[in-house]
Order: structure tokens, then C-alpha cells, then sequence
């Protein structure tokens, strides 16, 4: 059960390993705030369509899964953007229509297409969790990255004045170039791995 | 109904909010699809008719099902699984058209339905075009004129990356970049020609 979980942290990355739902990673990340709430967000819908996905596998007939999936997934956005309306409108102000795009980020349904329908309820649990840890530390990690040098803050605090802040980070093209970077980044550090 | 917020709309939505280089919707497909043009030309048209189509049919349930019965929650839901359909449709027909083109799209073609460019305009079109759940005069043809310039926002994209990643592969390039992040390095570099766009609205 344990390495369900562990497998979306490091070795099964969603964003820089599998590259799925990158559109989300990229619009929100301006701030880790934002980052934090788009990884909670995405967290709970996993879960919640995992178990209701592997629960239900042996009565969605094969032909017609994606839209089935889809429906699933789609009732715990709406569940995620009324609870977000009710309690934190600032964060859905900040997220947009980002939270209602959570439907169509390819983690959520590549995990119930690859996983969730073969699996165990327990498992699916674990793979949910691990693959929105995972999610939320990639969305951490990058917009902790836009945050401090396209704005000198972390968590919307100053911690550094000495430099001027490049501010291209905070606008979409500084997202690519982050996430190309991160991504140049990994890819090195496999190969020095491998040889 | 403005005529000159038409031009609005399409500067907006083809240069200044650009669907890839600025809102990074349909990203996913941006990235796989556009090594070489042919295919990502196939993929921006079957891109453009979807968010031109499902503009008009996702307006239609807005207006005349959702709103009249208070049902504006369920926005995301019949939204998506119109799409689904439609989307459904899409891919019957071409692999009817061209088996060939079919046989290359493999997975992507049933994945425009969770592009999110295609849901993306349909929600924008719903917080754009209706101000407290009323349609604002002619939301209709600005809906299905912003679903026609997202399109082409894309299309645009998708051309200018894959003649890019094109000439690209006669280059030298370092292993560690090589595919993916250089992709996104260029998306990075076009995104801030596009920013030049950004006084244009106002």
C-alpha cells in the first residue's frame, strides 16, 4: 500500500515524469498559495473519482468508460468549485476557470483509465493520494520557484529585497520557460544516473 | 449587440490571451502534436471546429435549460458531456475521412475531449457573455465568434511550434533538453513575443 503511495511522489511524477495536467501547473502557479489550493483541489477530485471509479468498475460497461469516468469526475469538481464558492472566494476568484477545468486534467482520468478501473478500492485510495501528493509538490515547487524570483516573496511574504524581481516570471511565459527548465533539469540528473 | 467588440474578441482571443501561450489551455496536445505541421494543422482544424460547435451548443443548454430552471451549477457537468459527444462524433468521421490520419492520432483524437481548450471556451463564453446568469445582448454570435478565434489562436500556435520543431531537428542539441523542454523553452520564448500584443486592447 505503501509504495501506491510513494510511486506518485517521485518515480511516477505526474507533472514531470508523466507530463499530464500541465495546463493547470502552469496557469496557477503564480503564487504558492494559488499552487497549494489548485493541489488540494486536484487532490480531493482524484480520491473521490478513484474510489467511486474502482467501486464501480464492474458495472461500467467497457464501451462507454470515458464518458462514465467523465460524469464521476465531473460531480466532484462541481462539489470542489460550490464548497470553494462557500468558504474561500478569494482562492476562487485567484483560480478562475481553472477550477472547473480540474475535469478535463489528464491526471484524473488517465489514473481511473490506467489504474482505478483494474484496481482494488484500497489501492485506488493510495494511488489517488500519492499521485495528488505528487501533483501538489510539482505545483509547490514550481510556483515557489515564480514566486521567490519573479516577486522576492514566499507565501505572499518578502524574504529578499537584495535583487530586483524578474518579473517575466510571473507572467505566463516565465511558466514555460520554469517548467522547461525544471524538466532539462531532471533529465540531466538521469543521465548522470545512468552512466 | 457592438460591432467593434467583435474585433475585440479577436485580438483578444487570438493574440493577447492566446489560448496555448497565455492561458495554456490545450497544452497537452501543443506539446505531443506539434513536431511536424501536417499533423498539427489536422489536429488545430479538428480543434477549431470543436470549440466553434460546442460554443453554439453549450450556449444553447445555458440559455434555454440551464438558466430557466436554476440548474446554473451543473455548468460543468452537461457542459463536458455535450463536448464528450460532440467530440465522439468528430472521431467516427474521420476515421471514415482517413484512416491514415486516424491511425497517427492514436490516443489525441478522443483526448480533445479533455483539451482543455474545447471546455475552456465554453466556460469563458458563460462568464464572459452572461452577467448575473442573463445573457448580455448578443452573448450568442460573441459566443460563437470567441469559439471561431480560440480556434484560430490555437491553429496559430500550433503552426508557428511546429515549423519551429521542424527546422529543429537538423540541430545539435543537448541531450538533457532535447524533446520536451525545449518545446516548452520555445513556447516560453514565442509567449513573450506575444506579450508585445498586450497594449493592443485598451
Amino acid at each position: 500500500m505503501f509504495s501506491e503511495f510513494l510511486k506518485g511522489i517521485i518515480r511516477e511524477n505526474p507533472t514531470f515524469v508523466l507530463m499530464l495536467g500541465l495546463c493547470p501547473t502552469l496557469a496557477v502557479s503564480v503564487s504558492v498559495v494559488n499552487g497549494i489550493g489548485m493541489g488540494i483541489a486536484a487532490t480531493f477530485v482524484l480520491l473521490g473519482s478513484n474510489i467511486i471509479i474502482a467501486l464501480l468498475k464492474n458495472f461500467i460497461p467497457d464501451k462507454v468508460r470515458i464518458p462514465c469516468f467523465i460524469v464521476v469526475i465531473a460531480t466532484f469538481v462541481t462539489i470542489v468549485e460550490l464548497v470553494m464558492m462557500a468558504y474561500s472566494p478569494a482562492l476562487n476568484r485567484a483560480l478562475g476557470i481553472y477550477v472547473p477545468l480540474i475535469v478535463v486534467n489528464c491526471i484524473v482520468l488517465g489514473r481511473a483509465e490506467a489504474y482505478a478501473q483494474k484496481s482494488r478500492v484500497i489501492a485506488s485510495f493510495f494511488d489517488g493520494l500519492g499521485m495528488g501528493a505528487g501533483f501538489t509538490l510539482a505545483l509547490i515547487l514550481i510556483s515557489a520557484i515564480r514566486e521567490f524570483f519573479g516577486a522576492g516573496t514566499i507565501l505572499g511574504r518578502q524574504v529578499i529585497n537584495a535583487f530586483q524581481p524578474a518579473f517575466i516570471l510571473g507572467m505566463p511565459s516565465g511558466a514555460l520557460l520554469v517548467i522547461g527548465l525544471l524538466l532539462g533539469f531532471f533529465n540531466l540528473l538521469k543521465n548522470r544516473q545512468k552512466t | 449587440m457592438n460591432p467593434g467588440q467583435f474585433l475585440v474578441i479577436f485580438i483578444s482571443s487570438v493574440f493577447i490571451y492566446n489560448v496555448i501561450l497565455s492561458r495554456f489551455l490545450g497544452l497537452c496536445s501543443f506539446i505531443a502534436i506539434s513536431k511536424e505541421t501536417k499533423p498539427a494543422l489536422a489536429m488545430s482544424l479538428a480543434v477549431m471546429f470543436v470549440t466553434t460547435m460546442s460554443s453554439i451548443i453549450t450556449w444553447m443548454i445555458y440559455r434555454f435549460l440551464l438558466i430557466p430552471f436554476n440548474l446554473t451549477y451543473l455548468r460543468t457537468i452537461s457542459f463536458i458531456l455535450v463536448i464528450a459527444t460532440f467530440v465522439q462524433l468528430v472521431e467516427m468521421a474521420i476515421r471514415k475521412v482517413s484512416p491514415p490520419m486516424y491511425r497517427f492520432f492514436g490516443i489525441y483524437l478522443p483526448l480533445i475531449t479533455v483539451n482543455c481548450a474545447v471546455l475552456g471556451v465554453t466556460v469563458l463564453n458563460a462568464d464572459m457573455f452572461f452577467l448575473k446568469d442573463k445573457a448580455v445582448p448578443g452573448s450568442f454570435y460573441y459566443s460563437v465568434f470567441q469559439g471561431v478565434c480560440v480556434g484560430l489562436g490555437y491553429t496559430l500556435a500550433m503552426l508557428l511550434m511546429s515549423g519551429i520543431r521542424e527546422r529543429l531537428e537538423f540541430c545539435n542539441i543537448p541531450k538533457a533538453v532535447k524533446e520536451f523542454p525545449l518545446a516548452f523553452i520555445i513556447a516560453s520564448i514565442m509567449s513573450m513575443a506575444f506579450m508585445g500584443f498586450n497594449g493592443f486592447s485598451r
